[in-house]
């Protein structure tokens, strides 16, 4: 499954053991595609010497802060915006 | 006084005191390099790149983009691109990103997993950049954060903040401050400070206002 931009995605709520770039605080959130970056060696193999292939194409995903942080203080416009690796990526329904 | 054999007194440089983590970098160094992995040249040089890089580049690249919109394209479009185009060393990551603060949107970078930063733009990040209160803080409460440091945004403007997770590495594009329309790109570089670069800062106030 690959993303395009404006794709609405919610990051896989997942335990993973060992080194990832997915930050737990962003984990079953819902979100949207606003670039696809290119495409990486996986960090979860090559951090224990491994090759990191296949590649994983890495987006960036934009989320409303209200929706990840419940009692975010700020307007409801504001936004966070997180690199994730499209393993981590499911279409949201 | 340890024993001395180069003509001067003085008190150890390396005692038994060393860091652990100090430790740990000098025995797993020594280990690399006597499996063949590394070479202590490479590491030298590594360390030289590393402290010869300063936010001037960030700002040379500011300042252009600044003084010339068809730049400010490019750069958005394609920061490492651009960089390369004013000869400057846009360092190991294949993506660089650009973005820019307006009147409307003001962004704010952040690595919540470690302390990815765009060393080769900025130089080494400050000390605050790595530490948990920023990084914990600065996505879950942006807002309290920039007014620590001194930037109060009416709800009128949309805070984004960037947690820079993986390859990719992050420069704001802070807006010009107002009073600069006769400054040349070298004036202007030296408003363009390494923290307005972060987005935790605006530029240095014009003395032209």
């Amino acid at each position: 499954m690959t993303f395009c931009n404006g794709q609405r995605v919610v990051v896989a709520d997942r335990a993973h053991r060992g080194h990832h770039r997915t930050p737990g605080y962003i984990k079953g959130k819902i979100g949207t595609v606003e670039r696809v970056h290119a495409s990486f060696r996986n960090p979860e193999s090559r951090a224990y010497g491994n090759d990191g292939l296949p590649e994983q194409a890495l987006y960036l995903v934009s989320f409303a802060q209200q929706d990840v942080w419940p009692e975010y203080r700020g307007p409801a416009r504001d936004r966070l915006f997180v690199d994730l690796f499209e393993h981590w990526l499911e279409e949201a329904r | 006084m340890s024993e001395h054999q180069h003509g001067h007194p003085h008190t150890p440089i390396m005692d038994g005191d060393e860091p652990a983590a100090a430790r740990r970098a000098r025995v797993l160094e020594e280990l690399l390099e006597a499996k063949g992995v590394i070479r202590r040249e490479d590491v030298r040089q590594g360390i030289d790149w590393l402290v010869s890089r300063t936010p001037a580049d960030g700002a040379r690249l500011v300042a252009r983009a600044w003084a010339d919109p068809e730049f400010k394209a490019r750069l958005l479009a394609d920061a490492r691109s651009a960089a390369l185009e004013l000869g400057l060393d846009p360092g190991p990551s294949p993506v660089v990103v650009a973005v820019e603060n307006t009147a409307t949107v003001h962004h704010v970078v952040v690595c919540t997993l470690c302390s990815c930063y765009p060393r080769a733009l900025l130089g080494p990040p400050p000390d605050w950049y790595k530490s948990l209160p920023y990084r914990s803080r600065a996505v879950s409460d942006p807002r309290g954060v920039l007014s620590e440091f001194g930037v109060e945004l009416d709800d009128d403007i949309e805070v984004h903040v960037l947690d820079s997770t993986a390859d990719v590495r992050y420069l704001v594009i802070p807006t010009r401050p107002i009073g600069t329309e006769a400054m040349g790109e070298a004036e202007l570089a030296a408003l363009v400070t390494r923290d307005s670069m972060i987005g935790v800062a605006q530029p240095a106030a014009s003395t032209l206002v």
